[in-house]
């Protein structure tokens, strides 16, 4: 392997992991944040035991978040020198506006987890929602900077230098609404399904119509109808995101969906491998006319083909199963909260059976990957380019050499993380039970945030 | 003030804040686990009391350095970010293992002593690497032959500077975080972990003095355009040696508020001016060279434009951070409550 391509496998590898944490770390505030408020409305402890819990499996989260993140931000400056000498001059409002949401988001992070029996409950749910609106803006400026690189403007290139810089006007690039939207309300997709799937799982498993079962049937109910709101949203403005790219960078939807030839009334092209030789998709469903509705809301948008740019510089044609796959989930997250409203609903039923739970189990998952797809995409997708059309990959990237060493220690270290976060939380959960802490949540003058039995 | 020169105080400023932090939190996991086993001096107690609030917003300067570079001197962090590629990757790998671990030993209690010995190790390694930048941008080890700028690992590894400066980073390390754990117990009246710690910061301290000393003369020889600008300081360097005396003095003499011997809060603050004026030497000798001798403040410095936003950004930012910084602290440094909490450790971690 040439050291570009361990470059590039590496920081691939470094967003992968680091963005499991990252959306989750966006999306379990907002749902802590909802049980809390609940909990203000109805007076139910069970909502207060339910934040609680999330807040322990958050501050877990957290302690490989936080040093992945780390890693990601400055190994941008030891991977991409070249890219971030020019982020420095152009886009580095957002990197600098990040640091102050940590900020917020670590300094009440700590208030709301060590001082929560000592202040008052307003004074802890303004913690909380001050977590949550620093995790989201962490997202929203990251995203931003990704977005400008779709979208480069406030400068301009003259011989090389460049010029003419307005940091408020690369700031707002034409995709930043859009993007940060999406990536935005995606985490809080990922938010609630992750916790349904651990509430279906419990469900699986906890006999039928005890306090216990009621305690993870009500969690899930709660996760289902928040998960079911944003996937819709998501979905919505995912279709934005696609006609954006329709007039930003034409090669990566063409690359979506292995479109060669410029066209109107061009087909949606669903499954199948996207074939360089026959320049077809294979094996692959084609609706037909649906993409040139869906890329500019009429059949005769002229839709550019792969065609129309140098074999150089395509996107790899991969990427559309990875936009299937992020498309397929996306609807499926969708179907499945209303399979939950038509069964308890509409047919009356008490109790989920199992073909039912197995996919809610499935969700949280699948909405990380689905993330995972969406990232690879949209990153991979940009290739050649770093900055479209302004910084290719190969000048942004170190001169170093002899990179594979590096490549296999953080993988270690990743590996060494994740095996460990997910034995800590089983530990944890397993030592904490809910009964313990429905228990402490019932006495008075018993610390249930501090409690760690 | 040029805007080249106020942008490289900002950026010192931000090390400095960065280095006192890093120094207490890196030393409070280090100490946690040296008293471990000791369960009845609550030495350990003290320091996780002190650790577990705080090491999210310590990071947190890290990244605010690190972008503080690039935005504001992005020539020079493309240099750095290039030369750097190995010291910083080994200290990003160890920062996420540490934590990562210490986050973990204090939820899985049954493993705790495993997790706080990797923490601990992995912790006081860091700064002795992040030191490292220093001497590296110091010049002599980086070759900018034909355009391209690469570390000469050999070289850096067997220079007897560097090797200073590592020592200097570690018994700082150790000596400013025992001083304030020393400061932080006595205020929770837990008066054996403040001997305990009172002791330590006692023997450290010479031994912190002595390694300055070295580095000085380690610096002589192998970076004389440095060492010689910082002679001419020599005021405020015997400045800073008088107030490491004042510190001294500090955990000698009696009590004014009651307790044990010493007065821990008034050596915190002589030992932190002490290292204040020092690095301003060392920060004023340095100019104005951030990389020596390619890259100065002035051929580094970003857009105009764009350091004016990010300027703005920086009063703004501390305008809304501020109250919260200020809440933090009444409630984790100065509230009685939490400092004299009655509860055994493993109730009060996340
Ligand atoms: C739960 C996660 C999730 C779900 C269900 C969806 N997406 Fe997505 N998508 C993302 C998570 C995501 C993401 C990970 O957040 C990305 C990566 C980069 C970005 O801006 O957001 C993304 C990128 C992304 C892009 C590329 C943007 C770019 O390259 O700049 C498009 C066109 C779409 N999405 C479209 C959709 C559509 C039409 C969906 C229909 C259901 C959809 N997404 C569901
Ligand atoms: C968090 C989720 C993300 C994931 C999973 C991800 C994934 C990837 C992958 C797989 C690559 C290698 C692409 C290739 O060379 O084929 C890459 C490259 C890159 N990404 Fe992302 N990325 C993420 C977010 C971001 C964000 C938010 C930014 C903007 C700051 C960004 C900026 C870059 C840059 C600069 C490169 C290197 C140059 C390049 O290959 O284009 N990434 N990323
Ligand atoms: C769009 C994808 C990303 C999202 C949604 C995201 C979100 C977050 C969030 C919520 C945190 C807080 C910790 C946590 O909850 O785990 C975090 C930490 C961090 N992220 Fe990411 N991030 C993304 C990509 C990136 C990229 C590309 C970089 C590198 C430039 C980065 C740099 C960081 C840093 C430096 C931290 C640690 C902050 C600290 O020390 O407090 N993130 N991220």
């Amino acid at each position: 392997m040439d050291d570009l391509l361990i470059a590039r496998s590496l920081f691939g590898t470094t967003m992968g992991f680091h963005i499991i944490f990252a959306t989750i770390g966006v999306g379990l505030p907002f749902m802590m944040l909802t049980a809390e408020l609940m909990y203000q409305k109805t007076k139910d402890q069970e909502y207060v035991v339910m934040a609680k819990r999330w807040t322990k499996a958050f501050a877990v989260l957290l302690g490989v978040g936080i040093p992945t993140g780390t890693i990601a931000g400055v190994q941008l400056s030891l991977l991409w020198p070249g890219f971030m000498e020019v982020i420095g001059v152009v886009m580095a409002l957002p990197f600098q506006i990040e640091i102050y949401a940590f900020f917020i988001e670590a300094l009440f992070m700590s208030i709301y987890v060590y001082a929560a029996e000592r202040i008052p409950p307003w004074a802890r749910i303004t913690s909380l929602v001050l977590v949550a609106i620093g995790a989201l803006a962490s997202a929203v400026l990251i995203t931003n900077v990704h977005a400008w690189e779709g979208t480069p403007t406030g400068f301009r290139i003259e011989n090389g230098m460049i010029t003419d810089v307005d940091p408020w006007a690369a700031f707002f690039n034409p995709s930043f609404i859009v993007t940060a939207g999406h990536v935005a309300l995606s985490a809080y997709t990922t938010g609630a399904f992750v916790i349904a799937s651990v509430s279906a799982y419990k469900l699986w498993r906890t006999e039928f119509n005890t306090r216990i079962y009621h305690f993870h049937k009500k969690a899930l109910t709660l996760s289902l109808i928040v998960g079911g709101i944003f996937s819709l949203l998501t979905a919505i403005n995912g279709h934005e995101s696609a006609q954006y790219l329709h007039e930003y960078q034409p090669e990566k939807l063409a690359a979506a969906e292995g479109l060669f030839e410029t066209q109107s009334h061009a087909p949606l092209v669903i499954g199948g491998f996207t074939d360089r030789e026959t320049e077809e998709v294979k094996y692959a469903i084609h609706i037909p006319w649906a993409l040139s509705f869906l890329a500019g809301n009429s059949f005769d948008t002229v839709v550019k083909g792969l065609k129309e740019w140098p074999e150089e510089e395509w996107p790899p044609l991969f990427v559309h199963t990875l936009f299937n796959g992020m498309v397929g989930i996306g609807s499926l997250l969708i179907l499945l909260p209303l399979l939950a409203l038509l069964w308890m609903k509409f047919l009356k039923k008490e109790k989920y059976p199992r073909w039912i739970l197995s996919t809610f189990i499935a969700s949280g998952p699948l909405a990380v990957l689905a993330i995972e797809f969406g990232w690879i995409f949209a990153c991979t997708g940009r290739q050649p380019w770093t900055i479209y059309r302004v910084l290719s990959t190969a000048d942004s990237a170190t001169t170093a050499t002899n990179l594979g060493v590096l490549f296999l220690a953080f993988a270690a270290v990743y590996v060494i993380l994740g095996v460990s976060v997910v034995f800590v939380l089983l530990y944890y959960f397993r030592k904490n039970t809910v009964e313990d802490d429905l228990h402490r949540a019932e006495q008075k003058g018993v610390p249930l945030y501090g409690s760690n039995t | 003030m040029t805007d080249a020169l106020l942008a490289i105080t900002v950026l010192w400023g931000f090390v400095f804040i960065y280095a006192v932090m890093a120094t207490m939190d890196f030393g409070a996991g280090f100490w946690s686990m040296i008293y471990f086993n000791r369960t009845q001096t609550k030495a350990t107690n003290i320091a996780n009391r002190y650790l577990s609030p705080t090491w999210e917003v310590t990071n947190t300067f890290i990244v605010a350095l690190v972008v503080a570079v690039y935005s504001l001197f992005p020539s020079a962090a493309y240099t750095l970010g290039t030369v750097l590629l190995i010291p910083g990757s080994m200290i990003l790998l160890l920062l996420a293992l540490r934590s990562a671990f210490l986050v973990f030993s204090n939820i899985a209690s049954e493993y705790r002593k495993p997790l706080t010995y990797i923490s601990g190790i992995t912790g006081i390694l860091i700064p002795g690497l992040l030191i490292s930048v220093l001497p590296i941008t110091h010049g002599n080890y980086i070759d900018f032959s034909d355009g391209r700028q690469t570390l000469d690992l050999m070289k850096l590894f067997t220079s007897a500077n560097e090797y200073a400066f590592i020592g200097f980073a570690i018994s700082s390390t150790l000596f400013l975080s025992s001083l304030l754990l020393a400061d932080y117990s006595k205020t929770a009246e837990e008066y054996e972990a403040y001997a305990v710690y009172r002791r330590d910061a006692i023997i450290l301290g010479p031994i912190s003095l002595a390694m300055a000393v070295l580095i000085m003369f380690t610096l002589r020889i192998e970076a004389p355009w440095l060492y010689e600008k910082m002679m001419d300081n020599l005021a405020f360097l015997i400045t800073s040696v008088v107030f490491f005396v004042i510190g001294g003095l500090g955990l000698f003499l009696p009590s004014v508020t009651g307790g044990p011997k010493g007065m821990p809060r008034l050596t915190v603050i002589a030992i932190t001016i002490q290292y204040l004026l020092a690095s301003l030497v060392y920060g004023q000798a340095h100019l104005p060279y951030i990389v020596y001798p390619e890259v100065t403040i002035q051929n580094a410095f970003t857009d105009p434009n764009s350091f004016r936003a990010i300027f703005a950004t920086y009063i703004a930012g501390f305008a809304i951070l501020f109250p919260g910084f200020f809440y933090f602290w009444t409630l984790f440094m100065n509230d009685k409550r939490y400092l004299q909490q009655k509860q055994p450790p493993e109730e009060t971690k996340t």
